[in-house]
């Protein structure tokens, strides 16, 4: 007994050693990010290490019927998201789909969320694979928003075409990334890490007009 | 700038995908049997038409799907998109309606 507290309390300072020096691909615009913005006109900020685990499995197989059971569904069409509580899957092709889900999901927290998936996947055809390092996600939100993203995006983003709960694989200021819209003024938009730096300051760039002094 | 519809994603910009030339350029059944000409021809010799040409595409940064695609090279206009391994499809009359060189 006084064991197995042993070694849990061992786990959990291992994770928070680990926590400690995790360092997320745009951390060095923190500040950046935080004087770029304006409060109800546009404002940026990174939310890092979300779990993204990337899922591939052809539709209508059993295979992604069980894996469907673990996330709440899988997407049928580009645009379309599903999931449950505060597990979304994205389409990202026709068998191919990104897990997005709280840090809090990934193993190295305590979450069982890949396990589960892999359990589910078994011996059937198709992959799940922790993809959390491999992009990282900005929240963009306030009325300017869309405008803000208009200026590198050719995605029609006016309401009545894209609609709050959907997400593409699309181009944002010439670099491939998600655009998520999770609310009528807030965006999601997911760069690879390497991109992070660019489009992080692309975006404050784009953002800076309106979180400036109107010019009479 | 063209317009390009995906058949998974519809329409998007065309710096959104790229291209893998011409469609339609069968494997040989035993390319052991092939002299240098052959694969010469079969590695670099393309097609050039003026008018109606099936060419591959693939949606890079949308969903990472080939399919086929029938573009007029003169007036760029898009005929058809179609599936890899789906026949041709015909090519509605077009500008050049007697291309020179065209593949008939
Ligand atoms: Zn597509």
């Amino acid at each position: 007994m006084a064991e197995t507290a042993t070694s849990h309390t061992s786990a959990r300072n291992h994770a928070e050693k680990d926590l400690a020096v995790r360092t997320s691909p745009a951390s060095h615009l923190l500040e950046a990010f935080a004087a770029g913005s304006l409060a109800g006109t546009v404002e940026l900020a990174e939310l890092p290490y979300l779990t993204l685990l990337g899922v591939r499995a052809a539709a209508g197989t059993e295979t992604a019927d069980r894996l469907a059971s673990v996330t709440g569904g899988l997407p049928a069409a580009s645009g379309e998201i599903r999931g449950s509580g505060e597990t979304s899957v994205l389409w990202l092709g026709p068998a191919e789909f990104l897990v997005v889900a709280p840090a809090e999901a990934h193993e190295s927290l305590g979450g069982a969320l890949i396990q589960a998936l892999q359990s589910a996947l078994a011996d059937g055809e198709g992959q799940v694979v922790d993809l959390s390092a491999n992009r990282t996600t900005f929240e963009l939100t306030g009325p300017r928003a869309r405008a803000v993203l208009e200026k590198g995006c050719s995605l029609d983003l006016h309401p009545r075409e894209f609609k709050a709960g959907t997400a593409f694989s699309t181009m944002i200021g010439n670099i491939p990334a998600i655009l998520w819209k999770t609310g009528e003024e807030s965006f999601r938009v997911l760069p690879r890490a390497s991109f992070a730096d660019f489009l992080g300051r692309w975006l404050l760039d784009a953002m800076r007009e309106y979180a400036s002094a109107e010019v009479p | 700038m063209l317009l390009i519809p995906c058949p998974n994603c519809g329409p998007r910009d065309e710096t959104e995908f790229h291209y893998g030339g011409q469609a339609h350029v069968p494997y040989p059944k035993d390319p052991a049997a092939l002299n240098d000409r052959e694969w010469a021809e079969l590695l670099f010799y393309r097609d050039n038409p003026k008018g109606a040409f099936a060419e591959r595409w693939v949606h890079s940064t949308g969903c990472r799907q080939w399919f086929n695609m029938l573009r007029d090279t003169v007036s760029y206009d898009i005929q058809a998109v179609y599936p890899t391994g789906a026949p041709r499809p015909d090519s509605a009359t077009t500008t050049s309606a007697s291309p020179e060189g065209a593949v008939q």
